[in-house]
């Protein structure tokens, strides 16, 4: 039942993704509405979006603050997401294990930025006032994630064998039971609901980025002739 | 509305975040064009009966034709990066003036229609209906953004409100519920070809009046031509030029550049306006028309540059939009940029030598610069990315010896929209506009206090006008606003 549940996902969030960053691609930019002062070369444009996706440059300008919630918070997901690769290799790669204690690391210190992301939209009015209930769910949904699993991890073991006996059952289409903790299956399950709802929503953003035209465009209007698809009015 | 209704907000020393005070600027509705006006653009009249239907189906249109609606609709994580960054809700603290929250307005109709999570989880995700009450709040809302972009420098993804507002106000235009302002501006571009509706014989006097003036004043022959077929350069300026204080100096003072650089030129009675409201409108298809007429008139005077002068919104679109537009300009001098703005122009002149600047002739000024929101964040000058920052500011280092920078908080791109901007530049929003003042009028008067400032000057038609307009609100005089030329005018030495 849960790996067809986990099937199911895994086919919404890659599929999802795909269709929509495909649908962004077909739709043509139709003027030069870069962001100045901005890159006139393609690598330049390379650069501008790598400090962005990595160093959230616009948002450092615009809240400090926040800026260090959310880059913490993106780039603590990102090593945790990594350690979790042992369970999909076997035998596991050298990089991965190397990666296990900052990813042990970073599942504590993730809750940090979490809690504080929380907090920050109920008591800045502002942020009160333009967060909708699906946001709030999102950042519990990941609390619940990060939460089961360093738990799991540290303080009410789950036997790796059968964790890792299960994703690998699933991965080479010969599913199996799964560890019997109810730890697990909460978090296991809170993951499924978070690549299923990922596709749909404002998670996507992960992909949109690179798809904004006033980042992703060069500032090159007057040297070159940009072309509007579809004007022939 | 009358004056004494307005009071301008008191300047504290500096620009803070105020608490949200729920439709604190819901009243502060743009005036509708009526059916003369509409007409005159191939709007629909009257708002039909099936509007809903028809502005979904407009939406639906648009979400296929710009990538930047769709994606920017699809993928705010509202994280409140830009909610303190819009001048109209730090001066209201109207909480839909956030940008963020004026994006909500039209995306909550698109989750509703267009997205599964909309159509599944509904609320939760804010998703909701097109009803008669969010058209109006579309209309009063979307006719608060003065489209300077000033959010997007602060968004992680870069999302421009200013494309939403476009669209929203494309949208409405489409159901025949216009805004008074912007259209009608358009259709006497339409029909005289000036924002002002001035014909070809009152712009003939205003200009010989303004060559007599030069003559009285420097004693030196100035001319300002009007359509001559074969000169090198065709000069396209805001038609505020031609009569608004203190454009006009301005004018004034790039027909002495002109005169002094021995280079031939003429002024245009067809395509007498720089200024293009097809983009404030949202409208591809005006935006195209307004610039055609520049184009054919080049053609038409066989002219081997396009110069524009001083005006912000109409550079984005001459820099940013015409090549796409009207391009190529294949048939002018290939060894000039094409459009060439009349600071590069200027500079180049400068820099060769070619004209000399007395900066002494501006000794009873201290100077600042503001940046207008379209020079700086959505053009270049020059070769360099930051020439639209670096060239103004070098002509006006030549041609003055006091100079001051804004702070940085208000400075180059993040500058502040002056106020009235995007289409907002009408009576009935005056108290809009003196709130959206604020931000920049606070560090005027810090710079006025601290250091003796006494004229800033900018390079756009709007800003000019809205703060010779606002700026006695706050106690700052008119004569504090300029234009770079001005400077250039009064130093150039003849």
């Amino acid at each position: 039942m849960i790996n067809i549940l986990a099937y199911i996902a895994v086919v919404i969030f890659v599929g999802g993704f795909i269709c929509k960053v495909w649908i962004w691609s077909r739709i043509p930019a139709p003027l030069k509405i870069v962001s100045t002062p901005g890159p006139i070369t393609f690598p330049g444009v390379i650069l501008r979006m790598a400090s962005e996706v990595f160093l959230f440059r616009s948002l450092f300008r615009g809240n400090k603050l926040l800026w260090l919630g959310g880059w913490i918070f993106h780039i603590s997901f990102l090593f945790i997401v990594l350690r979790h690769l042992r369970y999909f290799f076997y035998p596991v790669p050298a990089w991965i294990m190397g990666l296990q204690t900052i990813g042990i690391y970073a599942g504590y210190i993730i809750l940090l930025p979490l809690v504080y992301l929380l907090i920050r939209r109920r008591t800045v009015d502002r942020n009160s006032y333009i967060s909708n209930p699906m946001d709030y769910i999102t950042l519990i949904l990941i609390i619940v994630i990060a939460f089961t699993g360093i738990l799991m991890k540290q303080y009410i073991r789950v036997d790796l064998v059968d964790v890792k006996a299960f994703i690998l059952g699933f991965l080479t289409l010969h599913p199996t039971i799964g560890p019997g903790s109810v730890l697990f299956l909460i978090h296991f399950l809170s993951v499924l609901l978070l690549i299923i709802y990922f596709p749909f929503s404002k998670l996507m953003h992960a992909g949109g980025i690179f798809f904004s035209p006033t980042r992703n465009q060069r500032d090159t209007a007057r040297e070159i002739r940009h072309i509007t698809p579809w004007s022939n009015i | 509305m009358s004056d004494e209704k307005i009071e301008a907000p008191i300047l504290t020393g500096s620009i803070t975040v105020p608490k949200i005070k729920e439709n604190a600027s819901v009243n502060q509705k743009c005036h509708h064009a009526t059916e003369k006006h509409m007409e005159k653009l191939g709007f629909p009249i009257v708002k039909p009966v099936d509007w809903k239907e028809k502005a979904l189906k407009k939406m639906k249109e648009l979400l296929k034709k710009y990538r930047s609606l769709k994606l920017y609709l699809d993928i705010c994580v509202r994280c409140g990066s830009c909610a303190d960054k819009c001048h109209y809700f730090l001066g209201t603290g109207d909480p839909k003036n956030m940008p963020v929250a004026r994006q909500e307005l039209l995306r909550k109709v698109y989750k509703k229609y267009f997205t599964v999570e909309g159509k599944v989880l509904g609320g939760l995700t804010n998703a909701e209906e097109l009803t008669d009450e969010v058209l109006e709040e579309w209309y009063t809302y979307f006719h608060q953004c003065s489209q300077c972009r000033r959010c997007s420098v602060f968004c992680p993804y870069g999302i421009d409100t200013a494309e939403i507002s476009m669209a929203a106000r494309e949208i409405m235009d489409s159901i025949g519920v216009g805004q008074k302002y912007c259209n009608e501006v358009l259709g006497k571009v339409y029909d005289i070809g000036n924002n002002l509706g001035m014909p070809g014989p009152a712009l003939r006097n205003t200009l010989d009046f303004f060559e007599e003036d030069i003559q009285e004043v420097t004693g030196v022959d100035v001319k300002l031509p009007l359509d001559v077929e074969g000169a090198e350069v065709l000069l396209v300026s805001p038609s505020a030029d031609f009569f608004s204080s203190p454009h006009v100096d301005s004018l004034v003072g790039y027909a002495k550049v002109f005169h002094k650089a021995g280079i031939s030129w003429t002024l245009s009675s067809y395509a007498s306006e720089f200024a293009n409201f097809g983009m404030f409108i949202g409208s591809y298809s005006v935006m195209k028309k307004v610039a055609t007429r520049i184009l054919d008139e080049a053609r038409r005077l066989k002219v081997k540059r396009i110069i524009v002068g001083e005006c912000g919104h109409a550079w984005r679109v001459a820099y940013s939009f015409w090549n796409t537009l009207i391009g190529p300009f294949d048939f002018l001098d290939p060894r000039y940029p094409a459009p060439q703005h009349i600071c590069e122009f200027t500079l180049d002149l400068v820099n060769r030598g070619a004209i000399k600047l007395d900066k002494s002739a501006n000794d009873e000024f201290t100077v600042t610069y503001h940046d207008s929101c379209n020079v700086a964040r959505a053009t270049r000058m020059g070769d360099k990315p930051g020439g639209q920052f670096e060239i103004p500011r070098a002509l006006i280092r030549a041609s003055c010896n006091k100079f001051f920078e804004m702070p940085d908080n208000v400075n180059r791109e993040r500058t502040f929209c002056c106020g009235g901007g995007g289409g907002l530049l009408t009576e009935e929003l005056m108290d809009l506009r003196v709130k959206g003042t604020q931000p920049k009028a606070q560090a005027l008067k810090d710079l006025m206090e601290s250091h003796q400032v006494n004229l800033m000057v900018m390079i756009c038609a709007i800003c000019k006008a809205h703060f010779t307009h606002i700026l006695p609100y706050y106690d700052i005089p008119m004569e504090a606003v300029g234009g770079i030329h001005q400077l250039i005018g009064r130093a150039i030495v003849l």
